[in-house]
């Protein structure tokens, strides 16, 4: 979900370079594929740059090619998609926002993509998304209104939410006992975890682990100050002692099987974790009062895509109430389609309950800055 | 031959099959932890409950993870195939002949086992890209990406390794036998067919095996210049860990790991069928 190293960035900046030389696409026609009765989009530019299509409601211009994380989709909305259009889906997965930069640089036709926040932010300034036409979208009423815009997409013009998930902590009620507070004190505070029955695991994320102890100390996740930094990082550092394990993979396990009081984790992972754990009321996982992140995966069309009214008529039957539920019932993660929100099982409703009144922030992509979170997050746990 | 069993072990003997024995648990026991807890019913991996082939179920009913294992075998087996026989030339002409610039094709080989995979990836994924650019101008002809762009690119590392295999047994082999076939009026062709091959073909199956195994292993290369439709399973099961490995990971693990067992069974059994001409050849040679 992050990105994975500065090497990456850089290696797709040269794929655009390279791209770029010899780059004929005009974005203008569309191929009509299939035997379908289809029609050809319109397709101009904007002043600004930015390629738009026009679509109608329900419109398909061809088969869609569907560029997303592997396990992220209920196969039978696939085919309910297909029936409902008469097109077939193509599904192909990434493991990495940044293979599927690279893909889209070189020109590999997908119609539509499913990046994380920072990268729709990259893939709007490279201009490689269309920007959606709004009136294809009939059920675009149903998105929460909390997650039209973003940073990284200030007007919502490029993205449309999926799924989103948040990073908090998971507790164990008996082992933290009277000490329990909604707080990064649960982590970061010696007072409070010396009572725990047991230590507690710290992500071994720069941008989490850090961002975490910076929201604790008052400031945002997205601070580029070093002093704070440096501040967060002796925070880390006396709140050693009771960290058991600075972990990314194992710290769910590790808080049902009770190897941990607490842990610091996505909730995807501990959604399913305390699901399944054997007392599962013993277990809850909250987002500190202070302020806790926040990600969100979004649709979004890329301008190399030969079949975008198809990809706004998938993001539209996505947008319905129905369908919205039975993507996030299949998935587990927390869904951005307020009309879905009756119909999701309780168990997921209760899991993102209060992300609505929690302070979230999503991690914005600081630049050259960023090797200082990994940079301190070492010196903290040396 | 020294068959420790007729006399009583040195300590030192005992020491060596002791430490036989840990290198084997070292390699061994996280593949029995791995198959064992592909047949656990918990959606945690090391939480165990109770048995259960659900995993397996979810598996051969996941239409996602069967075309991606389709995709990976057919890759898989091209790249072999080509690299293996590209390769085992490219040693041949490498240990055998003598020509201009030969030194520096002896660097060059070695270069994809050094070059980083996401170089070499996004080296493939420019060269693929401008060349398909080029083609779409000349002739208006536009390859896409998908299943040949991944086996020309496992075939482009794979060749590599197979060379290098090839060539440590190309080495060991004395060229007098080949020079003997010669006096004794066989063809090029033959005495590669009758003799070389023969004598090399250990270290062509052990070089094939490899490029089998890399090729099945690719995760960055294959995510770089895959094509819609065509993810490869490592891809896949990659994509899966962003939500937690579940147990459905080591079903699939554990059927690849199966698959690749009878695969070396296979080459095994082809070898041994073969090894009492080799091996009487190999001795008169000694």
């Amino acid at each position: 979900m992050r990105p994975s190293s500065k090497a990456a960035a850089l290696l797709a900046a040269l794929v655009l370079v390279m791209a770029a030389c010899g780059d004929d696409d005009t974005g203008g026609t569309t191929s009509t594929t299939g035997g379908l009765p289809t029609t050809t989009a319109v397709v101009t530019t904007t002043t600004q740059g930015a390629a738009t299509v026009d679509c109608e409601v329900g419109q398909t211009d061809g088969n869609l090619n569907f560029y997303n994380w592997s396990e992220y989709i209920d196969p039978d909305l696939i085919s309910a998609f297909e029936t409902e259009y008469g097109v077939d889906v193509v599904e192909s997965f990434y493991e990495s926002n940044e293979a599927m930069l690279a893909q889209l640089q070189s020109g590999v036709a997908y119609d539509l993509v499913v990046p994380s926040d920072y990268m729709i932010k990259i893939m709007i300034d490279e201009r490689l998304l269309y920007q959606l036409d709004k009136d294809a979208l009939a059920n675009y009423g149903n998105l929460s209104e909390e997650f039209r815009t973003q940073p990284y997409d200030p007007n919502g013009d490029f993205s449309v939410a999926y799924q989103y998930g948040t990073t908090g902590l998971g507790v164990n009620l008996e082992a933290v006992g009277d000490a329990f507070v909604e707080s990064w004190a649960l982590i970061f505070d010696p007072e409070i975890t010396q009572n725990f029955a047991g230590g507690v695991s710290v992500l071994n994320d720069p941008r989490e682990t850090m961002g975490a102890a910076l929201e604790y100390l008052g400031y945002s996740l997205n601070d580029t100050n070093l002093d704070h930094l440096d501040e967060a990082t002796q925070l880390i550092r006396d709140a050693k002692a009771y960290i058991t394990t600075f972990d990314s993979d194992q710290y769910d396990e590790n808080l049902v099987n009770g190897e941990v009081a607490v842990a610091h984790g996505y909730s995807g992972n501990m959604i399913v974790a305390i699901g399944e754990a054997d007392d599962p009321d013993n277990f809850v996982y909250i987002l500190p009062e202070e302020g806790a992140t926040l990600w969100i995966d979004n649709m979004a069309i890329p301008t190399v895509s030969r079949a975008p009214c198809t990809a706004h008529a998938f993001i539209d039957f996505l947008l319905d109430a129905e369908n919205g539920a039975t993507l996030t019932n299949w998935n587990y993660y927390g869904s951005p389609n307020e009309a879905a929100l009756p119909l999701i099982d309780e168990e997921v409703i209760d899991f993102y309950a209060d992300t609505a009144t929690a302070n979230l922030e999503v991690i914005e992509d600081q630049g050259d800055y960023e090797i200082n979170y990994t940079d301190k997050l070492a010196e903290a746990k040396s | 031959m020294n068959i420790a069993g007729v006399r009583p072990k040195s300590p030192t003997e005992r020491l060596l099959a002791a430490n036989a024995w840990v290198v084997y648990a070292f390699f061994y026991a996280p593949i029995l932890v791995l198959i064992v807890f592909s047949f656990n019913a918990n959606n945690n991996v090391g939480i165990w409950t109770e048995p259960s082939v659900r995993w397996y179920r979810d598996v051969l009913s996941n239409d996602a993870v069967l075309n991606a294992i389709k995709v990976s075998l057919i890759v898989a087996f091209v790249s072999t195939i080509v690299s293996t026989v590209l390769g085992t030339m490219a040693a041949l002409s490498l240990e055998r002949f003598r020509y201009r610039g030969q030194r520096a094709f002896d660097g060059l080989v070695y270069l994809p086992i050094i070059i980083p995979d996401v170089t070499m990836a996004v080296m493939l994924l420019l060269f693929f890209a401008q060349g398909f650019q080029w083609l779409d101008a000349a002739i208006g002809w536009r390859p896409s990406f998908g299943i040949g762009t991944i086996s020309l690119s496992h075939i482009a590392f794979n060749i590599s390794f197979v060379a290098v295999v090839v060539r440590a047994r190309l080495g060991q082999m004395d060229p007098r036998l080949e020079e003997a076939a010669a006096d004794l009026y066989a063809t090029r062709w033959q005495a590669f067919r009758r003799v070389t091959l023969p004598l090399i073909a250990p270290g062509v199956a052990g070089g094939a095996l490899l490029a089998l195994t890399l090729s099945l292993d690719d995760v960055v290369i294959t995510s770089f210049v895959a094509g819609p439709g065509t993810t490869t399973l490592p891809v896949y099961v990659f994509g899966l860990v962003r939500r937690g490995v579940t147990p459905l990971i080591n079903a699939v693990s554990t059927l690849m790991l199966v698959a690749s067992m009878l695969l070396v069974a296979i080459s095994l059994g082809f070898q041994r069928s073969s090894r009492s001409r080799v091996t009487a050849l190999g001795e008169e040679q000694a």
